[in-house]
């Protein structure tokens, strides 16, 4: 079962040409490549500005409140990726719930002004708009930080579980303060979990069709959309296959950096016992 | 006894800061989902004011045969193809952990290939695959479902297979020695020390992937075709059609099946961690 | 006292834990250049005392003044002390230079004065050649050094260590606790340990505190606290004795200690004598008798071995009195041909002088 046997075999079937290779380099498509790779990357940086926090707060808990804080990061990992894509766009839709509370808002405010004798000033604007959170790159990103963060969080917060506490006291003790201790000693100590990380969001977002498909716009699509439609309705099969290839390049071009990266690390950081 | 006042310096769990950050966190996690389930019940079609409980939607799931139909499949494929998966991701974890053979490290590698790549990946190589081997259209039910489950056996089968022998490499190569000096055979081994030591792993495994096979949306897509829709492709072409309660109601349904197959899962897990 | 400056005074420290007094109402001063051990068994709170000082706790209550200035709301990493961890905490991702310089950066300290001070310290360690090795590529007792070199290169106003040697193989421990004494007698500094191990306690600290259950029940110098100890505890801590009961009666203006084992012992006018006080005396401090002629201030007594311990250069044994009463005799075996007296089933006579006698309070 080897399942670069029957790619292989396709692209042998199809042509022998690096014809739709190029065609992926040229113009549309690789402004799209890099916008993936661009939202992608946005997405792991927020992802990792959050997990890193949260990750610290979980892995300090006590015992039981760990394991409470653990089981509701891990429980919407269980649940259907369609499913909670669909629970964010009842939220952020133009007629969603943050959109209808701020109309209340709007509304309540403009019925005080009125009742001040100020409407006529129109300090409110003349009606409510609502904000367009969806179908647009913010929406894709807001959508792939919400289902992939805890893939983010997870491997920081086993690093940080096998972290020595008293290396923290190290550092206060002989002069640091908090920030300094972050980016000296714990930054450092933790990148095994942090690169994992990202690694781990960074890929599936590279991938991602569903969460572009339903929160994106007319002109946010993904690598992964122009796959889809190569398949679905384009039927370009042999193009498709060139995509879905470039793709898996990329992927194996970051994990095989990430392993020189941890052969690195154990060579320098970690070796003997530690 | 008077609880200290002053903590340690290190004490982040009683950072105010950390503390808040995580708590929006959660309630950005969990809002959208129990946003979800509340609005299942909610008796309006705009499905943004409340307007009064009912489980009308319920009712309409339960009656419409294509949903219905969809639940079937997505049963009997994550039923079949666990199965046979299990099957096969124990005896590739006992013959990786047990033998050594030409390329074996590579064979290794293979395996982490479909956890790796993106799922499209994964869900195009299916289809270009069947297609090219005219893999045929079969008409009767079962046998409908029958690319699908393959499609889920190859990518739930590797993480049977790396749980499984995770677990097998705890397993001492002296206690299968013990086995062999009691007088114990190949076969007897296999039965009496292996297979009840492997147990909770394949427990484990045969659930993560009944819920992954169950869950999946990608890979189906790709493979399926209009006689053999499951409920995430359905649930897909009506989320593209519109919002309406019926998806909350549907949705609602899922998520406690998964959340029954994962309760069922952490206890049994931490039962295991106990007796261990 | 003498007009030494203090380089700690403890006032009524006080801190408490989720459902335990882990320091309860400790005061104490440690004195400059001194080597003050805190002795204690595991949980009495010594730790806490060390961590408190360092900033890594917060008292409920009290004051911690380090060289006259109040530090008790200092946090960790202003105050001029630095430890010494248990488990050496060097940090793995840096490499033994850069663990030693790590406190002088962050301090900001010029270049050239840093690079003077850890050629000092490297020299002072007998580390040099390992400057960039990292610390998982050392053995225990390099760490060791390392740790010790990383707290003092910033020239602390005190060293705290927390039970530093307890990793150590008993070799090593032996030649680390002469090390850390030289060490801290040719920096001159002042050096605060923490050991559950009476005999690291000894043979180190110029001074000693015995800590029970969170209190500091006697602080001595480290003879005197062997020799005159005045708690049973601490007595009992730092080695083995022979606890005498008994009760005191005053007859004829002489003070008379009438206990169970040995009879009737006079003891001296002019000491004040806590009426629940016992007696003890250390086992070494007994020795056999081999002829039956009475000795002045001598208590003789007679019984039969019961257990012999062989240790090459001594022999632990307990005899067994007539009235049932054990004691412990810790005897050296000067003669190969002596050996014989001490096996199990033999009579011995044994004696102590009186004055070798310590009045214990309870």
């Amino acid at each position: 079962m080897s399942y670069g046997e029957k790619i292989d075999i396709i692209d042998i079937d199809y042509t022998w040409s690096l014809k739709n290779y190029i065609r992926a380099f040229d113009g549309v498509y690789i402004v799209t490549i890099f916008k993936s790779i661009m939202i992608s990357a946005i997405t792991t940086i927020v992802c990792l500005l959050i997990a890193i926090p949260v990750a610290f707060y979980i892995s300090f808990s006590s015992i039981r409140m760990k394991s409470i804080l653990l089981v509701s990061i891990m429980l919407p990992l269980w649940t259907n990726l369609l499913i909670r894509t669909y629970s964010l766009i009842a939220i952020i839709r133009t007629k969603g719930h943050i959109n209808s509370s701020l109309e209340y808002l709007w509304e309540s405010t403009n019925n005080l002004l009125n009742f001040f004798n100020l409407a006529n000033y129109e300090i409110m604007g003349e009606s409510f708009i609502p904000l367009n959170l969806m179908h647009n790159n913010y929406s894709i990103i807001l959508g792939l930080f919400y289902i992939y963060v805890p893939f983010m969080i997870i491997p920081i917060y086993l690093v940080l579980e096998k972290f020595d506490r008293n290396l923290l006291e190290a550092s206060y003790d002989l002069g640091a303060n908090h920030i300094k201790t972050f980016f000296k000693v714990i930054i450092p100590n933790i990148s095994p979990g942090i690169t994992s990380g990202i690694i781990l969001v960074f890929i599936p977002c590279l991938g991602s069709f569903i969460i572009p498909d339903l929160l994106g716009g007319a002109d946010s699509q993904m690598i992964g959309n122009i796959i889809e439609r190569q398949f679905k309705s384009a039927n370009d099969w042999p193009f498709g296959s060139a995509l879905s290839f470039i793709l898996i390049y990329i992927t194996l071009v970051i994990i095989s950096v990430r392993h020189v990266y941890s052969k690195l690390y154990s060579k320098l950081h970690l070796r003997g016992n530690l | 006894m008077k609880k200290s006042l002053f903590y340690s310096p290190i004490d982040y769990a009683r950072n105010k800061y950390l503390k808040y950050i995580t708590i929006i966190f959660l309630i950005t996690l969990y809002l959208p989902i129990l946003n979800l389930i509340i609005f299942s019940f909610n008796d309006s079609k705009r499905n943004i004011l409340w307007r009064g409980f009912t489980t009308k939607y319920y009712n309409k799931v339960f009656e419409n045969d294509v949903l219905f139909s969809a639940f079937l499949n997505s049963l009997t494929i994550a039923t079949i193809s666990t199965i046979i998966s299990t099957i096969l991701g124990l005896t590739t974890a006992i013959t990786l952990w047990k033998f050594n053979f030409y390329l074996k490290k590579y064979y290794d590698i293979a395996l982490l290939f479909p956890i790796i790549i993106p799922e499209i990946c994964m869900g195009i190589s299916m289809l270009v695959f069947f297609n090219f081997i005219h893999w045929p259209n079969f008409e009767i039910w079962p046998l409908t479902l029958s690319n699908i489950i393959i499609a889920h056996v190859s990518f739930t089968f590797p993480f049977i297979a790396i749980i499984i022998r995770s677990r097998l490499t705890i397993l001492n190569n002296d206690t299968l020695e013990a086995g062999l000096d009691l007088g114990a055979n190949n076969i007897q081994i296999i039965r009496l020390i292996i297979l009840p030591f492997v147990k909770p792993a394949i427990t484990a495994s045969f659930l993560l992937a009944f819920t992954l096979s169950l869950d999946d949306f990608v890979i189906t897509f790709f493979t399926s075709g209009p006689n053999s829709i499951t409920l995430p492709v359905k649930i897909y072409s009506m989320v593209r059609f519109g919002i309406t309660p019926e998806i909350n109601a549907v949705s609602t349904l899922l998520i406690l099946i998964l959340i029954f197959c994962t309760f069922f899962l952490i206890r049994y897990l931490s039962k295991n961690n106990k007796e261990v | 006292m003498s007009d030494k400056k203090f380089c700690i005074e403890l006032k009524n420290l006080t801190k408490r834990f989720e459902n335990t007094l882990a320091v309860d109402d400790v005061s104490f001063n440690v004195e400059e250049n001194e080597f003050f051990t805190i002795l204690g068994p595991s949980g009495c709170g010594k730790s806490t005392i060390l961590r408190l000082i360092a900033g890594l706790e917060v008292q409920d209550q009290g004051e911690i003044i380090i060289n006259g200035i109040d530090c008790s709301k200092m946090p960790a990493n202003e105050r001029p002390v630095n430890m010494v961890f248990q488990s050496y905490a060097l940090f793995p991702h840096l490499n033994i230079k850069d663990n030693i310089e790590f406190g002088l950066k962050i301090k900001k300290i010029d270049e050239i004065e840093i690079k003077k001070r850890v050629d000092e310290i490297l020299d002072l360690i007998k580390m040099r050649s390992y400057i960039n090795k990292y610390p998982s590529e050392l053995s225990g007792g390099q760490r060791q050094r390392v740790a010790l070199a990383r707290a003092i290169v910033n020239k602390p106003k005190i060293v705290l260590l927390d039970e530093p040697l307890s990793a150590l193989d008993a070799n090593l421990r032996i030649d680390m606790q002469r090390e850390l004494v030289n060490i801290q007698r040719n920096l001159e500094m002042t050096f605060m340990l923490v050991t559950h191990d009476q005999d690291e306690a000894l043979s180190i600290s110029s001074k000693i505190a015995i800590m029970e259950n969170g209190k500091v029940i006697e602080a001595n110098t480290a003879t005197n606290m062997y020799e005159y100890p005045s708690k049973k505890f601490s007595a009992e801590f730092l080695g083995r004795i022979n606890i005498i009961d008994g009760y005191i009666s005053n007859n004829d203006n002489q003070k008379i200690f009438k206990s169970e084992i040995f009879g009737d012992i006079n003891l001296q006018n002019d000491i004040d004598i806590p009426q629940d006080a016992v007696l003890g005396i250390r086992p070494e401090k007994i020795i056999i008798e081999r002829s039956s002629k009475n000795l002045e201030n001598r208590i003789k007594t007679k019984g039969t071995v019961i257990d012999w311990t062989y240790y090459g250069d001594m022999s632990y044994i307990t005899i067994e009195l007539n009235n049932k009463k054990k004691i412990y005799i810790h005897v050296q075996n000067i003669h190969r041909n002596t050996l014989q007296e001490l096996k199990i089933g033999k009579t011995l006579r044994a004696s102590f002088d009186i004055n070798d006698l310590i009045i214990l309070e309870k």
